[in-house]
């Protein structure tokens, strides 16, 4: 868990003239779970679309597996493949349930994935909608298929925006256990954002606070509640507003 | 050549050069509708209006235009080279209802892809789809929206009269097609036929557009 998998040095992204992050130093070692916390418009979406190289730096370097990789149209799809994002508004395909979970591994030549996607979607609770169509889901359970779509890759590093966002709290509990599950018996590294604190408690190995698109702090999770070294994140943690 | 024969010869024509012009503004004109209606590049408003001026162009103006493309004063007809068709047969029916048909396929191909959500192809691309893959699936949320970009492109030519009428000359036996042959009857006052004429048009623009639908609910529904 000490191997650094990605390294972000100097990175900024800017919206026309917006910067909407600037990360100097940044990086999150394989296998690890980070929570990145932070107000709205804190850049923290942006930082995990850049993790998932679906957009370029606009300066700085982002290294993964010790390997300098420019996001966007140029990703290399090798690369691409071993990253995926469930983000916080889940864009299903016109298809079953089933197919859409399936997608992943056809888009990897995989066929005959009936057995592996059965077993995702048992894990996530949803077998009964396995022939259903994707767009007749409610919010919990088409934020579940988003999930599974991901899970089923067995991908090297899983990227979650809000995905527990608006959901109650048994479809909160269902998705964080199955992360968790998958974490414990593959090794996954996983960044995700979350607006809730207990939660980035509950599952973060770290956490990093994010204001104005900077990162503020990072730290071990017991250290950045307990023991924050940045006012704001005191503050943060406290629940007062820092921005 | 009895009625029956006569009038199968007109069917069969009709299909065939307008079947041929379908087949090739489809090639022609998805692509051009997924680059416009997912690409920015410069030009590409100039580009979009002229496809939008494409779709309104009558078809007589684009017979017209044909015509002296091939006629032997013409740029191409001049040049004589074995694959530009010479006027007065299907093949320069052919390529003027291609040139008809090419505008309504790429705009509503454009307007249908141009309307998925634009995260649809994040989402894709995150779970791992390349370019090709990432644009197949965007089509595949506009079919609706492209199958009926296909069946106003067949309606746009199997019912004109205007350009087949210049660039084919409604010669029979040749280039003969149903439309041509509607106006030819009713000119001559046979009403009778041009009405049993009309019909079977009409029968066979129901037909092919029925077919695309009925395709495109086994290919697609979950």
């Amino acid at each position: 868990m000490n191997e650094i998998l990605y390294a972000l040095s100097g990175v900024t992204k800017a919206y026309g003239r917006r910067t909407v992050l600037a990360v100097d130093d940044l990086t999150i070692r394989r296998g690890e779970t980070l929570a990145v916390v932070g107000p709205s418009g804190a850049g923290k979406s942006t930082l995990l679309r850049l993790l998932n190289f679906l957009e370029p730096a606009a300066t700085g370097t982002i290294s993964f597996g010790g390997q300098t990789i420019v996001g966007g149209d140029d990703a290399p799809l090798a690369v691409l493949r071993r990253i995926t994002t469930v983000f916080q508004r889940p864009v299903l395909l016109k298809r079953t349930v089933a197919a859409n979970v399936a997608y992943g591994l056809g888009l990897r030549g995989q066929r005959n994935t009936q057995a592996v996607v059965a077993k995702i979607l048992d894990a996530v609770g949803l077998s009964h909608l396995a022939g259903e169509k994707a767009r007749s889901l409610s919010g919990g359970e088409a934020q579940r298929v988003a999930l599974a779509r991901a899970l089923v890759l067995h991908p090297d590093v899983l990227l979650l925006d809000e995905p527990t966002a608006n959901l109650d709290p048994a479809n909160v509990a269902l998705i964080e256990q199955a992360v968790a599950q998958m974490c414990r018996e593959q090794g996954t590294t996983v960044v995700f954002v979350t607006h809730n604190l207990f939660q980035a408690r509950r599952m973060g190995d770290r956490v990093a606070l994010m204001l104005d698109g900077r990162l503020v702090e990072v730290g071990d999770t017991d250290a950045f509640f307990e023991h924050p070294v940045d006012p704001r994140t005191a503050a943060f943690v406290r629940g007062e507003m820092v921005y | 050549m009895s009625l029956d024969a006569a009038l199968l010869e007109i069917v069969l024509l009709s299909l065939r050069v307008s079947g041929f012009a379908l087949l090739l503004s489809v090639l022609l004109g998805i692509p051009a509708g997924l680059l416009l209606g997912l690409r920015r590049f410069p030009g590409r408003r100039l580009a979009v209006a002229a496809v939008y001026t494409g779709m309104a162009f009558p078809p007589v103006v684009i017979g017209l235009f044909v015509y002296l493309l091939l006629s032997r004063n013409g740029p191409l007809g001049g040049l004589a080279l074995p694959f530009i068709p010479s006027l007065f047969t299907p093949q320069a029916m052919i390529l003027a209802q291609t040139i008809l048909a090419f505008p309504l396929v790429a705009g509503f191909t454009m307007a249908a892809v141009g309307g998925v959500d634009p995260a649809l192809r994040v989402q894709v691309r995150a779970l791992g789809a390349s370019h090709w893959q990432a644009t197949w699936a965007v089509l595949e949320e506009a079919r609706g929206g492209v199958v009926a970009a296909v069946a106003a492109g067949f309606g746009g030519i199997i019912s004109e009269v205007g350009a087949v009428m210049i660039v084919g000359g409604n010669i029979e036996h040749r280039t003969r097609v149903l439309t041509t042959a509607i106006v030819l009857e009713t000119g001559k006052g046979n009403f009778d036929l041009a009405i049993a004429l009309s019909l079977v048009l009409l029968g066979l623009a129901f037909s092919a557009n029925f077919l695309i639908v009925y395709l495109q609910g086994r290919s697609f529904d979950p």
